[in-house]
């Protein structure tokens, strides 16, 4: 028994017996519940983000650049691929600044208890499924 | 339990019979990421909207609207607050994540020089188109 840890893992059952105790249910076992979904959802989408800085950085490294430059970009970015990544990031973004005004929120201590935080997740998600509709729609009316 | 006087500490005692805990970095590290998310809440709302508005425009265009100081202050500001929050976020993943210590010091540098890194290069093509 290396780990301390294992020690506290061992007991007698009813009839004097040594046995392991049971471990508690893990992560996988348990219905997702909104919450359980959004918290890792903000840190996959602020990763994701993380990504997505270099396609930022390439479209302003290629405005800074000459013309051919630039519109090889722009090209790239209106491409099925380049809508498609723009995409993902711009959903990626809306959720990350909803959810993260919702963790500010916590932060300042408002909105713990059980069925705030459930309406305020629902909230989320419907406001990132509405606000992306909007900017692309917008977005694509202007283009 | 209740009459009985008592300390409430956060440290648990096998924290404290380790020796271990905050290097009194934390709370900074906290407010940082805090800072940064509250500043780039406008931020983030200002560059959608030039996004939508600049979605197809023309290399002249894109230099004429970066040129003004109206544009090239929140776009800098835009740009060290993200990086700063990146950084600060990835480092926390990483931490959370990572538990060999010779992966986790080198990851979490990385990250960090990277952040810069690319931070600068925003930056500086910035200028380039603004000044």
């Amino acid at each position: 028994m290396r780990d301390v840890r294992d020690a506290l893992m061992v007991a007698r059952d009813s009839n004097g017996k040594l046995v392991r105790r049971p471990m508690s249910p893990h992560l996988q076992v348990y219905r997702w519940p909104i919450s359980m979904a959004l918290s890792i959802l903000h840190r996959v989408s602020g990763v994701a983000l993380g990504v997505g800085t270099l396609m930022l950085t390439w479209w302003l490294v290629a405005a800074a650049s000459a013309d051919d430059v630039f519109d090889r970009a722009q090209w790239f970015m209106g491409s099925a691929l380049g809508l498609l990544l723009l995409f993902g990031w711009s959903v990626a973004l809306i959720f990350h600044f909803f959810s993260g005004i919702r963790h500010l929120f916590w932060d300042a201590g408002h909105g713990f208890d059980a069925p705030a935080y459930n309406t305020t997740g629902w909230a989320v998600v419907i406001a990132t499924g509405v606000c992306s509709v909007l900017v692309w729609v917008v977005g694509l009316a202007v283009w | 339990m209740s009459g009985t006087p008592h300390i409430d500490m956060l440290r648990s005692p096998l924290g404290r019979a380790r020796g271990l805990g905050s290097a009194r970095a934390g709370s900074h590290h906290w407010w940082a990421q805090r800072l940064t998310a509250v500043a780039l809440v406008p931020l983030t709302l200002w560059f959608i909207f030039s996004v939508i508005h600049l979605s197809g425009a023309s290399h002249d265009r894109v230099i004429d609207w970066m040129s003004s100081p109206w544009t090239l202050a929140p776009m800098l500001a835009l740009i060290v607050a993200t990086f700063h929050h990146l950084q600060l976020g990835l480092q926390v993943v990483i931490e959370d994540y990572v538990h060999e210590e010779r992966l986790k010091v080198p990851s979490i540098m990385l990250v960090k020089g990277l952040s810069v890194i690319l931070a600068l290069v925003c930056i500086v093509s910035v200028l380039k188109i603004g000044l």
